[in-house]
């Protein structure tokens, strides 16, 4: 393996660190603070992937002189819908089942088909284009044979913004201290005065705005059709279980080992037999360690 | 209610139950003479419905085109459309519910293998006639199935013969892990080897995969002159724009894929397939007059925004394969149109094709064509009638 390859691999591994991170935020929120399991989060996935769509659309007909910032506005765009999806889901759907983690599991993944189907009814069953921002089209050359890939760069620098964020609002706000309080202790909040319902949506509602950022940034690496949800939301689950549930630094480390093992092994096997190399080290690990890697210390 | 109430109660209920069986046989028996039903059986919702809802479109067309002529030996044709759901058992429940209840003369469907191989026992226990419209990886013949695309042969052979002599002689293999990806690569390598070629790497990467960065570093780690590409579905969007941000876009690498017609262009992005090329039996911007007919026609119908790619084309040509076959047997009965389907030509959009006297399979071109930034095709190559030989000797 010659340097240039080498520093494409690194970088590789890093960026794949950054996707799956991406994806797995909304995901160990919802699943990991609020222990619902929602088989529909691809889904919401799909849905960022669609808004995103339909800005790139608005402004390519009124305002096709901001093309170059669309992907800004299609973001913020993705967050807000899928965000308010996201809390009419939990008020009217998710809050009757959260004693029920079976039905939840059901009820969810028959929504996710619903939304699919949707999906299909309304933009058809066809892929939808969604058209690359100018200036994240190619790679840069840093040497003569090493080529980054600008939209990867794009997205390294976006999870950093977004893992910011979300630690600032989980652990800086007050707002953060009320889902970490409801987290640990549901009854004891709410006789120390906060609003658990609302805690709950909130918190649901964030989860999904998180899959909806993911889902407009992956319009730029991956497909949007109506189940663009599925290719990413086993990989999620891993990422968040493999981390230990109810530990978002779980869900980093896990992800960043998932990354390196899947590009190291890929590079030197073939890609399905990295996939089950990487699913066999997560049966081994979750077999000495049922709870993921960082098993938080949550009373139950 | 009294008893003698119910009893006249019942009985009116059994007339009417009577009358109710009596009508839609008479109805039925009255249409039978002018109608003739036929079956279309494709996925309209789940997974592949994405590939299969236009190819019903253009099986559809031909249909009602052949309807507003007067028909098959003067009777119209009925289509009766059903969804297989990328499901495949379903797809074998509705073809059973075709053949045994409707009663079709023939079913055009099927998109994936899988759900050919599911309906095949249930055509040959019944003795239907399924037309299958998709290029696939050939292995199969059963008198029950008419194949009116390319088996992987006639693309296969014909893409790396043209790659080789005009484009470099050292390939990478790159394709999905299921069947058609590892056959046409079963093909592919000896037929490299046989022009003088060598294969620099064999990749192959599951279904659904988004992430091929790795697989892009070992291509540009080993440089071939071509890429040869059986990236399917989702995946294949995803390897496509991360060629392109990775610096191998068409202008600067040489990439072929047997896979990518004008309706996968659209999902790709235009802007990312341009410069590739595609190896097709039928591509949109073919020159003839039954071509710009039959273009013209389908956008008519579902709107200037169609594209329309090589299945839609084999799924529109085994509409007239059928009739052209019941016409020449004067019968309806799927033995004598098979028989009469021997070296059955035809002028379709795709130029003059014919079936093949033994094997159910066609006789087609091969093209080649380079993706333009307009989603369509520049026909750089285009080879005579090959042979199909679902079984080839490698």
């Amino acid at each position: 393996m010659s340097f240039d390859i080498a520093v494409m691999q690194i970088f590789n591994g890093i960026s794949l660190f950054t996707i799956l991170v991406l994806m797995a935020l909304g995901l160990a929120i919802v699943f990991g603070l609020m222990g619902v399991i929602n088989m529909a989060h691809g889904e919401l996935m799909a849905l960022g992937a669609y808004v995103t769509y339909m800005v790139a659309h608005v402004f390519e007909r009124h305002l096709p002189s901001l093309m170059g910032v669309y992907l800004f506005f299609a973001i913020i765009m993705a967050f807000l819908v899928t965000f308010a999806f996201g809390w009419i889901l939990e008020r009217g759907f998710i809050r009757f089942l959260y004693k029920r983690p079976l039905d939840t599991m059901l009820a969810t993944w028959g929504l996710s088909l619903v939304l699919q189907q949707a999906y299909r009814s309304i933009f058809g069953a066809q892929e939808v284009s969604v058209p690359m921002t100018k200036w994240l089209t190619g790679a840069w050359d840093m040497t003569e044979g090493i080529q980054i890939p600008l939209n990867r760069l794009f997205i390294v620098g976006l999870t950093i913004l977004v893992s910011l964020g979300v630690y600032y609002l989980l652990f800086k706000t007050r707002w953060g201290l009320r889902i970490r309080a409801v987290t640990q202790n549901r009854a004891m909040s709410g006789a120390a005065g906060i609003n658990t319902n609302r805690v709950d949506a909130m918190t649901f509602a964030l989860g999904s705005g998180l899959a909806g950022i993911a889902g407009a940034v992956f319009t730029m690496i991956g497909s949007t059709n109506p189940l663009t949800g599925q290719l990413y939301i086993v990989d999620s689950f891993i990422v968040v279980v493999f981390g230990g549930v109810a530990s978002l630094l779980g869900t980093f480390v896990s992800g960043f080992a998932i990354a390196q093992a899947q590009t190291t092994l890929e590079f030197l096997l073939s890609g399905s037999m990295a996939k089950v190399a990487i699913l066999l080290m997560v049966i081994v690990v979750l077999y000495f360690r049922p709870n993921g890697l960082f098993a938080a210390r949550v009373r139950q | 209610m009294s008893a003698s109430d119910r009893r006249s109660f019942i009985k009116a209920g059994a007339a009417l139950g009577a009358s109710a069986a009596v009508g839609p046989w008479f109805i039925k028996d009255a249409r039978a003479a002018d109608v003739i039903k036929v079956g279309q059986l494709h996925s309209l919702t789940g997974t592949i419905a994405l590939a299969e809802a236009a190819i019903v479109d253009a099986e559809k067309m031909a249909i009602d085109e052949i309807n507003a002529a007067g028909g098959v030996m003067g009777r119209k044709i009925e289509s009766i459309v059903e969804d297989g759901a990328s499901d495949w058992p379903t797809f074998a429940e509705k073809a059973k519910k075709l053949l045994q209840r409707d009663k079709v003369a023939a079913v055009f469907g099927c998109y994936t293998s899988a759900s050919r191989k599911s309906v095949l026992p249930v055509f040959e226990q019944n003795n239907g006639l399924l037309y299958y419209p998709t290029y696939y990886e050939g292995q199969e013949q059963s008198k029950n199935v008419i194949y009116t695309a390319q088996e992987a042969t006639q693309s296969v052979i014909a893409a790396i013969e043209w790659l080789a002599k005009n484009k470099g002689k050292t390939f990478f293999l790159v394709g999905s892990d299921y069947i058609y990806p590892r056959t046409c690569n079963k093909i592919a390598k000896p037929t490299i080897a046989r022009v003088g070629g060598k294969t620099l790497g064999e990749e192959y990467a599951p279904l659904g995969h988004t992430e091929f960065s790795s697989i892009i570093n070992k291509i540009k780690a080993a440089k071939p002159d071509c890429i040869y590409s059986t990236v399917v579905g989702g995946s294949n969007v995803a390897f496509f724009k991360q060629l392109v941000a990775a610096g191998l876009s068409g202008d600067k690498q040489t990439l072929l894929s047997t896979v990518v017609s004008e309706n996968e262009i659209d999902g790709i992005g235009k802007e990312n397939a341009a410069g590739y090329y595609a190896c097709m039996g039928y591509f949109q911007s073919q020159k003839n007059p039954a071509n710009e007919k039959f273009v013209k026609a389908i956008k008519a119908k579902y709107g200037q925004d169609r594209v329309v790619g090589d299945p839609m084309e084999c799924g529109y040509t085994a509409v007239y394969f059928w009739k052209n076959a019941v016409e020449k047997a004067k019968s309806f009965e799927v033995a004598k149109v098979v028989a009469a389907s021997s070296e059955l030509p035809l002028d379709a959009p795709e130029g003059n094709i014919k079936l093949h006297k033994s094997n159910h399979h066609t006789w087609k071109h091969a093209r080649i064509g380079r993706a333009r930034p307009d989603g369509q095709f520049d026909i750089v190559h285009e080879s005579p009638l090959i042979e199909p030989n679902p079984f080839p000797k490698l």
